[in-house]
């Protein structure tokens, strides 16, 4: 069981407030991704809930159980740490039973675990090896593997691809969504990579400032956000916004449009521009867009498009793909 | 980084290092010199270099004193101190250096500052006090006092090495189930036991050859070696071989162990110096 629940999480470093009071209710089996700016908490709010942070204020709830005081060896959640954190000093193969060798397990055991978790992560091979003769993936994978090992009653992972280069990345991502599907045990993923958060998450929360600005599926995100700051957050290249006039007439203070949602002509359209960036892609062209009296604005179309820098072109928004935000922010 | 040094500079540079060693060696080369020689011989001028060497002086010193007992008496006051203080600083060096508070930083330098206190200061009330629970000339007593005494240093050395640990594998060791004492057991010591061999090894060095303390605290029973030497110096008047054979015997031991345990500690006092 893995059922998380944050009831007014609040956490103060000095007389610096982090954290000023999150709300989450996290379900079993739930992979749950936290995106949010540099400096925004998300770090933060997984070491609470891993108990490596004391809490200044509000409470944990795990499974029904108030873990607030609670040391992490009682919490029995297992973390992976953005520089894997590997004992230096010890084998694969110590590394991955140090868990159960502190849970008490004997030596039979143990070593079946060991052996079957490094199997599933292929790391049979390398067991007798200290981390230091290991690359990023390898030593990635004995971070996970000493995770798996105890089956914990939730993961906690902290930007844990961030060390590895693309393709391992994508591979490691796939991996780890294999793994969940798999094991089904809820997971709480810090990133702040959109594509890591949109692809893995059953569901997100946007963090700002310490706030949790929206909690939701990343569909609800991409297509309902709540407010201007997530619209902007979620989605690759950011959203187009737009105010005065343009936004009057939607009845609005401001609209958001994304570049997916708009229509890039030579002839005709709402706003005429010069493209001052153009980035062909092969499969998508990315036109930056400087109008003459609404800003810059970023287009994505089909790579076929024949549009170069320098080119004046018209944009205009799919009208029912506008998003409406009010004075305050929030979506209309 | 491979960068070219002329031949000459090596040259004088080596030439260097080899005066200055012989220069801080030549004393105690002496030293042991004169043990082997008479009484007469150790007082001659012009000093002589060749002589025949006698075990005179080494006969004599120990059958007026009871040199076993002296080393023990070391041997215990030193290592006794050494290990308890171990015992005390690993604990609260893991605390300064993993959950550091705003304080933190003053808690060292006032450590430090008692290092920066002329030792006569203290010595009337620490007398009386081990007068008063009846520890004087005692190892007990001395022990305890040595501890105190070489504690700041230890923690500070234990200090500066932990902070080289990441405490993230700390962190991932408390979510692996470790509690407080297996997280330092298991991880921390033996991450930092280059770190706490040398912190070890230098400080059996120092409480070996304190003698402030030892001198100033001990009357017989629990005399040490630096006791052994000043009792051949003063009572005796100038009796310089037998001075030197002694002063030879209480430095052996420690010389020993320094001898081959230098390459941990020149490790060791240089770790994080050079990355
Ligand atoms: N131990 C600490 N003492 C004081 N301030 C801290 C401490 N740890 C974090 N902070 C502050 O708390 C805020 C949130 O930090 P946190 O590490 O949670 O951010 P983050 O969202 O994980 O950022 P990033 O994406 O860069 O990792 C930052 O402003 C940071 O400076
Ligand atoms: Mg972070």
């Amino acid at each position: 069981m893995g059922n998380i629940v944050l009831e007014k999480v609040n956490k103060c470093f000095g007389d610096v407030e982090v954290i000023p009071s999150v709300d989450l209710d996290i379900k079993d089996g739930e992979f749950v991704v936290f995106v949010g700016p540099s400096g925004c908490g998300k770090s933060t709010l997984l070491r609470l809930i891993a108990g490596l942070e004391d809490l200044t204020g509000g409470k944990i709830i795990i499974d029904g159980v108030d873990v607030s005081d609670s040391t992490p060896a009682k919490r029995e959640l297992a973390m992976v740490f953005q520089s894997y954190a590997l004992y230096p000093h010890m084998t694969v193969r110590k590394n991955i039973a140090f868990p159960l060798k502190m849970a008490g397990m004997d030596q039979a055991e143990i070593d079946k675990k060991v052996e079957a978790a490094a199997k599933s992560l292929n790391l049979t091979d390398y067991l007798e090896r200290t981390p230091g003769l290991l690359s990023g993936g390898q030593r990635q994978r004995v971070a996970i593997g000493r995770a798996i090992v105890r089956s914990p009653s939730a993961f906690l992972f902290d930007e844990p691809l961030s060390n590895l280069d693309a393709a391992l990345r994508v591979n490691m991502r796939i991996e780890i969504t294999d793994l969940h599907k798999e094991l089904k045990t809820t997971m709480i993923y810090v990133t702040h990579d959109q594509v890591e958060a949109m692809t893995m998450a059953d569901r997100i929360v946007v963090l700002q400032a310490g706030d949790v600005e929206q909690f939701g599926s990343p569909l609800d995100l991409y297509n309902k956000p709540v407010n201007r700051f997530v619209a902007g957050f979620i989605g690759s290249p950011k959203m187009n916004f737009a105010t005065g006039k343009d936004a009057e007439e939607f009845n609005a203070h401001e609209i958001g449009f994304r570049p997916e949602h708009m229509t890039v002509s030579t002839t005709e359209g709402r706003w005429k521009g010069v493209v001052s960036v153009a980035e062909h892609l092969g499969a998508d062209t990315f036109l930056h867009v400087k109008t003459e009296n609404a800003g810059t604005f970023v287009t994505r179309s089909d790579g076929e498009l024949n549009i170069n820098y320098g080119d004046t072109v018209y944009v205009s928004p799919n009208t029912d793909k506008i998003y409406r935000f009010g004075a305050d922010g929030l979506s209309l | 980084m491979a960068r070219k040094v002329s031949i000459g500079r090596k040259v004088g540079f080596t030439a260097l290092a080899w005066t200055l060693g012989c220069l801080m060696f030549f004393p105690i080369f002496w030293m042991m010199l004169t043990g082997f020689k008479t009484e007469v011989g150790a007082i001659a001028s012009p000093p002589q270099f060749f002589f025949t060497p006698t075990l005179e002086s080494y006969k004599d010193v120990i059958e007026q004193s009871n040199y076993m007992r002296f080393v023990m008496n070391s041997i215990i006051i030193a290592g006794g101190s050494t290990l308890l203080a171990l015992v005390v600083a690993i604990p609260s060096a893991w605390s300064m250096a993993f959950s550091p508070t705003k304080h933190t930083k003053d808690v060292l330098m006032w450590m430090l500052s008692t290092k920066m206190m002329p030792p006569v200061g203290v010595l009337v009330p620490l007398y009386l006090m081990l007068q008063y629970f009846g520890l004087l000339d005692t190892r007990t007593g001395l022990v305890i006092i040595m501890m105190l005494i070489n504690l700041p240093i230890i923690i500070w050395m234990l200090f500066t090495y932990f902070k080289e640990i990441p405490s993230e594998i700390l962190e991932a060791s408390r979510m692996d189930g470790a509690v407080l004492w297996k997280e330092i057991v298991y991880v921390l010591l033996p991450m930092a036991l280059p770190g706490i061999a040398s912190t070890l090894l230098l400080n059996l060095i120092l409480a070996w050859n304190e003698s402030f303390w030892t001198l100033n605290l001990t009357a017989s029973n629990a005399a040490t070696l630096t006791q052994f030497i000043s009792s051949f110096s003063s009572p005796q008047g100038l009796f310089f071989a037998k001075l030197s054979a002694a002063s030879t015997m209480a430095i052996g031991p420690i010389m020993v162990l320094g001898w081959f345990s230098q390459k941990q500690l020149v490790t060791g006092l240089t770790f994080g110096a050079v990355k």
